[in-house]
């Protein structure tokens, strides 16, 4: 455990170092709070109460920038050191292959964690100090903050695969990207399309709830907007997922967080330097 | 005597291609065993295998008595030190923070970091960003990462490239230091005239296999090559003095006062006697045997039965 925890705080100090951290939590931060104060503009004075709307603007908006965020950290983390040749150096060190992934994913994960509650928090904070939300609001805030970090590690997850099953660097970025723009993107469209395309009958109805689980950025949607009515019904999501309960959008995210690090553990076990 | 590594027809295979063919070696401990090689004759992928940072394709090694790559292996690398061709650290980091890392992975503490950091001369240059530094600096804090938890095997992939002429009597002086306390160290080098007093044994591969594995003496009678004579004798004598040195010597070099002859090794001894006899006005006489250089052209370049 103590190594593990070595190679966790170096990722960590380097993110600190390399301003990942810094620019990470100052992203999220600025559109957390411009999605706030300006975002909300728009809806006038709806039943949603400000930090509803802001969970609802936020979460469709952290589905396209926490992968990106947590791809682009750790995109290169195995095959990057590789390349510099620092990978080298630490497997002729007392510390498993195993320790390493597992580390690395701590400081990484870490990071996602700490740029994420920060960065949101910050809005938070500020609608907090201009409007009174309700505890309810407050608890879906939490959520919102809680299933991001979840999203963003399922992507360090899935980075951590490429990373490790690639030779070159620049191979893993273009794969991060195509990766991203399946999940993110083009998932959806084509699910989108095979509903309009059977009218929603027969057996396309019937796996719609797991073909949204398939997805991580689906299982994060369900899983933000779903698990309350008032945000559900600004984006009429609950029509899709009639009775599912929170728990199975949560495993979903747990498992694609767990299953890719495992498939990663397997190929850098197996990698030769 | 115990072997710190053992290694039985070990190969390793890319492809098509082989870089390493059938090596079997017997490193005992405390021993200085030097490899030479050309560039991709097998060193740094010997060292790999040894580490266990790659799998043989045929054959097994043993490194303290552990096979590479095991679990019980990689707890054994506390005491194995290693440095990389051409090392690296990340750039963002400072030399001490880097060191600190790996002196973590090996349980010392920050003592030991500061007093390695001071013997490879980087305390001043400690708290500044490797982006820094110079190629020099970085092969110093390489140096100092393999010496940290006073290893018992050392593996040195040309080490002291980037050096400079201080700094490379420096890294011999830790490496005999090292040696005198028991640690075993395999290090593989191009510079040959600095390894040439310092091996016990020299191992030379040679595209991926061992053609030769011997002491320096050991090499030079299986290498066969003459041994030259350099006298301080009159020019005009030259012809006398090569009849003087027996049947298979030969003029190689005569300028102003000196004399050199090329003489069969199994000669030699006859041929001084000879010459120091004092008829052909001989003043002065160096026995001048094969450098490593000259033997190692010979193993790296031809069919050698080892």
């Amino acid at each position: 455990m103590r190594t593990t925890l070595i190679i966790a705080e170096k990722e960590i100090r380097e993110g600190l170092r390399n301003r990942w951290v810094a620019a990470a939590t100052l992203l999220l931060a600025t559109l957390a709070l411009a999605l706030a104060f300006v975002g909300s503009t728009p809806t006038g004075e709806v039943a949603a109460g400000r930090l509803t709307v802001t969970v609802v603007s936020l979460s469709s908006l952290s589905i396209y920038l926490l992968p990106l965020i947590a791809l682009l950290l750790a995109f290169d983390t195995i095959v990057g050191e590789a390349e510099r040749g620092t990978l080298l150096l630490t497997l002729a060190y007392p510390v498993s292959r195993g320790r390493i992934i597992v580390g690395k994913f701590l400081g990484h994960a870490a990071i996602i964690a700490f740029a994420t509650v920060f960065g949101f928090g910050a809005a938070a904070v500020a609608i907090a100090a201009v409007a009174a939300p309700s505890a309810a609001e407050w608890r879906s805030f939490a959520g919102l903050i809680g299933s991001s970090v979840l999203l963003g590690w399922v992507f360090l997850s899935i980075a951590y695969v490429i990373s490790t099953a690639v030779r070159e660097r620049s191979t893993a970025a273009g794969i991060s990207i195509v990766v991203w723009l399946f999940l993110v993107l083009l998932y959806d469209m084509g699910l989108l399309g095979l509903l309009v395309a059977t009218g929603g009958q027969g057996v396309i109805g019937d796996i719609t709830p797991f073909l949204l689980l398939a997805n991580p950025c689906d299982a994060y949607r369900l899983l933000t907007l779903a698990g309350f009515d008032a945000a559900g019904s600004l984006t009429g999501l609950a029509v899709a997922t009639e009775g599912m309960s929170p728990a199975s959008p949560l495993a979903a995210l747990i498992l694609w967080t767990l299953a890719p690090l495992t498939v990663a553990w397997g190929l850098f076990k197996r990698r030769e330097l | 005597m115990i072997s710190v590594i053992r290694t039985q027809g070990l190969t390793k295979r890319y492809g098509a291609a082989t870089a390493l063919d059938g090596l079997t070696l017997d490193v005992p401990e405390g021993e200085l065993l030097a490899l030479l090689g050309h560039n991709g004759a097998g060193k740094t992928t010997a060292m790999k295998l040894l580490l266990g940072l790659t799998r043989p394709s045929i054959g097994e090694a043993w490194v303290l008595g552990a096979k590479p790559g095991t679990q019980e292996a990689v707890a054994l690398r506390r005491d194995i030190g290693f440095l990389p061709e051409n090392v690296t650290f990340g750039d963002a980091m400072t030399g001490f923070e880097a060191l600190t890392f790996y002196a973590r992975l090996k349980g010392e503490g920050r003592n030991a970091v500061l007093d390695l950091l001071e013997r490879v001369g980087l305390a001043e240059a400690a708290k500044n960003r490797i982006r820094t530094y110079s190629k020099g600096m970085r092969q110093r804090l390489g140096l100092a990462q393999a010496l940290l938890g006073r290893p018992r095997l050392l593996l040195l992939d040309e080490p002291t490239t980037g050096l400079d002429p201080v700094l490379r009597l420096t890294f011999f002086g830790f490496v005999e230091e090292l040696k005198r306390a028991g640690t075993t160290v395999i290090l593989s080098s191009h510079v040959l005239t600095e390894l040439e007093m310092r091996t016990d044994r020299i191992a030379i591969l040679r595209q991926g296999r061992l053609v030769a594995c011997n002491t320096l003496d050991g090499l030079r009678r299986q290498a066969g090559l003459p041994v030259r004579i350099r006298l301080k004798a009159p020019p005009e004598q030259a012809d006398s003095l090569a009849r003087a040195a027996g049947p298979g010597s030969r003029i190689t070099f005569v300028n102003g006062r000196t004399v050199e002859l090329s003489v069969d090794a199994g000669d030699k001894m006859a041929a001084v006697r000879n010459l120091a006899a004092g008829i052909h006005g001989v003043e002065d006489l160096d026995i001048l045997p094969p450098s490593l250089e000259e033997i190692y052209a010979v193993f790296g370049s031809r069919e050698v039965q080892p």
